[in-house]
């Protein structure tokens, strides 16, 4: 029985090794920029400048932009599926979302680059002739972008938002739907009066793991986003990534300052998703508790 | 009259509304049958036997495969769970039956916490641990990345298949002598054995698909790969490395290979889901 404690310790161990070792190997840049490595813009490989700023801005805008899409496609089919549809049919198409999160980054990327992109072509007109008057869209578009990496990240999170605030809406208990029904509202207001707020906290959970999943996503934003390490106000110029920077330049760092600044993104990324995969846990077991 | 007319509006915006919201599953749902469907027709147009028996050509030249990729996903799995599914499903028993108090309370959070690491931060880990201080690639060093993004996903699903087992099969062994280890390797795991293996499958078909931890770890080759040394090419970089090329003929290698790795994945989930494990909730 000894080996099943160690076992379980060394999920601990593992974890702890990663985070020192993910410390110690960033040290260079610690030691020269200090915190100006997140503050600043310049990321000049050549003259050794590293300025963290536009991967951190650029893996911030994308997550935001799928969130923006993802979010109420996600939980508009969360209703449908948990309230409206029958049950065999809502098992089925809840089936079938389950297996989009079964689809590997790298085909996203893949599907991105040939589907999305040139499809993007073809209705930046449009999106420009509506929103053209905002500074997120103006600009040249070249196809690749921080709005295309957006896109194809709302995609592979809308999986996660739909199956488990579809969950949290079923548990909400019946009484809270026939005390509306009874009450003369429509089937409508009892989904937004009575069954969201009180599935809100469960929800909101599953919009933070998403949140985190998307931060951390690399192969299909690297695909798409572009790769400039510029902060452009336009949402169609290209951007960059946290991740895919990581992804793209990792094995050409030459110099230990070089590959140490790429740790250290490795860092930060690794912070800043803990930081919201330990928000959505909490926010989970609230909404747990709260059913009584 | 203006009650008719508050009234006309909340049946209109009822029915708006329950319309959208299908229409959002409707999209959903299209957007998956869609990369399916492209995908196959795609990937299956240019698929033939030499993709599994050749191995790539230079550029320029055509035909040729990704033998070389398949053999090196497969040895990458391998590796992977041989570290990671062992790992955790004793880690899954440990919580499920000895699991109280603040440490393992500890590990579950910590296990979630592991779940949550980007795929690429792994890459960076087994980076600094192998391939830094041995100086090359290799595919050990895929290998492990691979395996420890295992072992949270192992740990929740088989701790929570364990737990499904009913209390009073552990209490009847127990009761006929059987000591607490007995029950367990005796009793409980095989009861709950059906669960476990849809959680091993699901699993490997999840990181089979990983490519951002291999970028760095086990990097790419265009030869066979010997022994488990040396840098090896996989099905994920390859369709990576190939997309974003600028030769059209590898952009057609890449839907191939897309084809097949997703028709892997996808089989592997539809079979463990609807064969395996029928009407259970499983663990991501």
């Amino acid at each position: 029985m000894g080996i099943t404690f160690l076992c379980a310790f060394s999920i601990l161990a593992i974890t702890a090794y990663l985070v020192w070792e993910l410390w110690i190997n960033s040290v260079l840049p610690r030691h020269q920029f200090g915190f100006n490595f997140l503050r600043t813009q310049t990321w000049d490989p050549v003259a050794g400048q590293f300025g963290a700023l536009p991967f951190i801005y650029g893996t911030l805008v994308t997550s935001a932009v799928a969130l923006v899409i993802a979010v109420p496609l996600g939980v508009g089919s969360a209703v449908f599926l948990a309230e409206l549809a029958p049950p065999a049919l809502s098992d089925a198409l809840a089936f079938l979302i389950e297996l989009l999160a079964a689809v590997p980054s790298v085909i996203y990327g893949l599907l991105g680059i040939f589907i999305l992109v040139p499809g993007l072509r073809i209705i930046e007109p449009y999106l420009k002739a509506v929103l053209g008057w905002t500074p997120l869209f103006s600009g040249p578009f070249y196809g690749v972008s921080l709005f295309s990496a957006g896109v194809v990240l709302s995609v592979m999170i809308v999986p996660f938002i739909i199956s488990i605030s579809r969950e949290v809406i079923r548990a909400v208990p019946n009484d809270q739907r026939e005390a509306a029904l009874a009450l003369g509202a429509t089937r409508w207001e009892t989904v937004w009066d009575a069954v969201l707020p009180f599935a809100s906290r469960g929800i909101a959970g599953s919009i933070f793991l998403a949140l985190a999943r998307s931060l951390g996503e690399t192969m299909a934003v690297t695909m798409v986003v572009g790769n400039d390490p510029k902060i452009k106000a336009s949402l169609l110029a290209p951007g960059y990534s946290i991740a895919a920077v990581i992804a793209n330049e990792f094995t050409e760092a030459t110099g230990e300052l070089y590959t140490q600044s790429l740790i250290e993104l490795g860092l930060v990324l690794f912070a800043l998703t803990v930081i919201i995969n330990g928000a959505a846990r909490l926010m989970m077991a609230a909404s747990e508790r709260g059913k009584v | 009259m203006t009650g008719s007319l508050l009234l006309w509006r909340r049946k209109a915006v009822n029915i708006a509304m329950l319309t959208v919201t299908g229409m959002c599953t409707v999209v959903a749902a299209g957007i998956l049958i869609f990369i399916l469907g492209y995908l196959f027709i795609h990937g299956a147009a240019s698929l033939n036997w030499n993709f599994f028996t050749k191995l790539p050509t230079p550029v320029g030249e055509t035909g040729g495969g990704m033998a070389n990729a398949i053999v090196g996903s497969a040895k990458l799995l391998l590796i992977a769970s041989f570290i990671g599914i062992p790992i955790g499903f004793l880690a899954g028993v440990y919580l499920s039956e000895f699991g109280e108090g603040v440490f393992a309370f500890a590990v579950r959070y910590v296990t979630d916490l592991l779940n949550g690491v980007p795929s690429i931060v792994m890459g960076i880990f087994a980076y600094t641990i192998i391939v830094l201080p041995q100086k090359h690639f290799s595919t050990w060093a895929g290998g492990i990345a691979l395996g420890v993004m295992m072992i949270p996903i192992a740990v929740r699903s088989s701790e929570e298949f364990l737990r499904a087992v009913p209390k009073a099969l552990r209490e009847g062994s127990m009761a006929l002598g059987a000591s607490r280890a007995q029950a367990i390797f005796t009793v409980v795991i095989p009861a709950a054995k059906n669960g476990i293996i849809t959680g091993v499958m699901l699993n490997i078909a999840r990181v089979s698909g990983e490519t951002a931890p291999l970028l760095f770890t086990s990097f790419s080759n265009r030869y066979w790969s010997e022994g488990l040394n040396q840098p090896t090419a996989s099905l994920p970089v390859m369709i990576y490395t190939y997309a974003v090329a600028p030769y059209e003929d590898w952009h057609q290698q890449a839907w191939s290979a897309g084809f097949v790795l997703l028709t892997l994945v996808l089989g592997v989930n539809v079979f463990a889901r609807l064969v395996l494990a029928r009407n259970r909730h499983v663990a991501r």
